[in-house]
């Protein structure tokens, strides 16, 4: 369902260049959960905001669904991003001023669902990560595991056809960490296509596939089927 | 989705008081300076007689000397001999004329206690209810026998009738002015025609007369003129009598023409009447009379002062400075909320999406600034009128079209001012915002 193909990203400036990422190739399937670990500006967020549509690649090709999506200007990506992407970043990003309800109807609102098919599709996402009794409150009366469970269920609410997950646990206390996790690898199991960019190589195990990213490149390939079966059993 | 949008407004509103506040101030002094000026403008060109201002019109027969150079040398006199308004009242063929002019009476109350007070006469024809559609509280105005036979008879204005029957049905009643009495036929509702149209030679926004009683009593009586008088050359007669011989200018006249045919036709008496008094001796300037409805006689009049053109273009102008202003404080708001819309941007609003939220969210200051910009046009409006006293008193009121004037401007000005912010931050890359949010 995501194909990348030698996909290379270059910063320039007047005075350097900078290789985010050189000759990126990976292929994901439907029903994955790959982890994107690596180190520190080795290229995971540059990978993941180009998987996202956030930005654009200096050459290479990206298919989405067999869709050549390397072409589409700003607003066919815009939809795309709506209708197929859902993403869940380290800082939750949600809006202070809105409540739970209002922050999970965000990217509803920009897919033209109707009002009945909104409320219905929030109140099962946020019943699914627990918080439904809660809806009404505002970010700042949760802690910090509630905060991404909403933004887990905005991720959501729209069936995408995958997840973009940033060091989802990044600003999380081990307790909170592995309780996300876990509703992670739920929604795993219940077939949604998972990427999952960590670095922390724990968190990486629990995913299906782990990619390792070095110097922009793929350095290495891993699968972990124990801990895949583990999460699923 | 525009509910929506409405509702982010808001909301952003609310979270940065302060440079919301700041925006609304900017735009609401922008909008009252500019309201001000615009409603006094506004006031001052307005149409006061619109269903009819097409079939009224001003006569002006050019007597004049062409040895005498007065301000505009084409331009014949802006008001009538009493020699040439009589042949017209008696000759012109129009539905309706008067010939009018003013006044200052002395009136006295019935009651012994109240001491006599100065009142502001308009001496006319019988036409002149009807063709300027004045409204009667009680009775009606005169009609052509009253003015044939010079009957004394008045008609109250509704002040006047307060002030001395207070507010009574006067109709039957005598009133005693000038040590005469005029049997009261009639008295006004609210009237004030604004600009004072039908006689712009005596101050255009002045109120209308206290009382109007027939011109021929007024001549009759040789009451005192009040109001302007041009000659432009000395009476050749004596006292009175020569005076109305004269080739001296104090009358206004106008006629009611309800076709064009008929306002040809009246043009056509003019002319030919000017050709015979040439051959009398009078008129020696070239043929050029006019016949001006009631708008064009208000142009040529110039009701609408260049000063107060220059302060309405002087107000545009410190408008245009506060939008500048405002364009400053909604780049600093709408740059601030680049964590915002880097987050909408990545959850799949497109820039057009987002530039319209964010221009709603500018209507929505507009229209706070409009409100109270209005506010502060009603403050600035209490200042002309304390300034310029009472007789500005009609030209300083909002009316409806004024107050959605002034909202509609506030909001399209806070739109335009909001373009270039609203479009920057449009230009936020998503990617660089979400990491730091």
């Amino acid at each position: 369902m995501l194909s990348m193909k030698n996909i290379s990203m270059v910063y320039r400036t007047d005075l350097v260049e900078t290789h985010a990422l050189r000759e990126f190739s990976l292929d994901v399937d439907e029903g994955d959960f790959v982890s994107v670990t690596g180190p520190s500006g080795s290229g995971k967020t540059t990978f993941l905001n180009i998987a996202g549509l956030l930005e654009q690649f200096t050459s290479g090709t990206y298919e989405l669904d067999g869709r050549d999506v390397s072409q589409l200007n700003d607003t066919e990506r815009s939809k795309v991003r709506n209708e197929k992407i859902g993403f869940i970043f380290q800082g939750f990003n949600l809006i202070p001023d809105l409540n739970l309800f209002d922050n999970v109807d965000v990217p509803l609102r920009y897919r033209g669902f109707s009002a009945g098919d909104r409320k219905r599709r929030i109140e099962r996402v946020l019943d699914m990560v627990g918080l439904a009794s809660r809806m009404k409150h505002l970010p700042s009366q949760l802690s910090g595991g509630q905060q991404q469970r909403v933004a887990i269920a905005r991720a959501l609410a729209g069936d995408p056809r995958f997840l973009l997950a940033d060091e989802p646990t990044g600003n999380l206390d081990s307790q909170m960490a592995m309780s996300v996790m876990e509703l992670i690898s739920d929604i795993n199991r219940f077939g949604t296509t998972i990427i999952m960019v960590t670095h922390d190589p724990a968190l990486a195990e629990l995913a299906g596939r782990n990619v390792h990213i070095r110097d922009g490149r793929v350095s290495d390939i891993g699968e972990d089927t124990q801990i895949v079966a583990a999460a699923h059993g | 989705m525009f509910n929506y949008y409405l509702k982010l407004g808001w909301l952003s509103i609310r979270r940065n008081p302060l440079l919301s506040a700041l925006m609304v101030a900017a735009i609401a002094v922008g909008i009252g300076a500019c309201m001000t000026t615009i409603t006094v403008n506004y006031l001052m060109s307005g149409n006061p007689i619109p269903h009819k201002s097409d079939q009224l019109f001003y006569v002006q027969l050019d007597n004049w000397d062409p040895n005498v150079q007065s301000d505009d040398p084409l331009e014949p006199p802006d008001q009538v001999t009493y020699t040439d308004a009589m042949a017209l009242i008696q000759s012109a063929p129009a539905f309706r004329q008067v010939a009018s002019n003013r006044s200052g009476l002395v009136l006295e109350p019935g009651d012994e206690d109240e001491l006599p007070f100065n009142v502001q006469s308009r001496n006319t024809f019988a036409d002149f209810f009807p063709m300027f559609d004045l409204p009667f509280l009680y009775g009606s105005g005169w009609d052509d026998d009253a003015d044939a036979a010079m009957e004394r008879v008045v008609v109250l204005s509704r002040e006047t009738n307060e002030r001395v029957f207070g507010g009574e049905d006067s109709v039957g009643r005598n009133v005693r002015m000038n040590g005469m009495n005029f049997r009261i036929v009639g008295v006004l509702d609210q009237w004030h025609p604004v600009p004072k149209f039908y006689d712009l030679t005596n101050g255009d926004f002045n109120d209308p007369e206290d009382v109007f009683i027939p011109f021929n009593v007024a001549i009759e009586y040789q009451l005192p003129r009040n109001g302007n008088t041009n000659c432009w050359k000395a009476p050749d007669g004596e006292g009175f009598e020569g005076f109305l011989n004269s080739e001296c200018v104090f009358i206004q006249f106008w006629a009611e023409l309800r076709t064009e045919a008929e306002k040809q036709e009246y043009m056509s008496f003019l002319d030919a009447y000017a050709e015979q008094q040439k051959l009398l001796g009078r008129f020696p300037r070239p043929l050029n009379n006019r016949l001006s409805n009631v708008v064009e006689w208000m142009k040529i009049q110039e009701v609408v002062a260049d000063d107060a053109q220059v302060m309405l273009g002087l107000s545009l102008l410190f408008l245009l400075v506060c939008l500048l202003n405002t364009i400053g404080l909604l780049l600093a708001k709408f740059l601030g909320k680049s964590g915002d819309i880097g987050l909408r941007r990545a959850l799949g609003a497109s820039k057009p999406t987002l530039f319209v939220q964010h221009m709603v969210e500018s209507g929505l200051i507009g229209l706070a600034g409009g409100v109270v910009g209005l506010g502060l046009a009603a403050l600035g409006l209490w200042g002309v009128k304390v300034l310029f006293g009472d007789d500005l008193e009609y030209l300083v009121r909002m009316d409806w079209v004024m107050i959605l004037t002034g909202i509609g401007l506030a909001i399209a000005s806070a739109l335009l001012a909001s373009i270039y912010p609203t479009w920057r931050a449009c230009q936020v890359a998503p990617a660089g915002q979400l990491k730091t949010q």
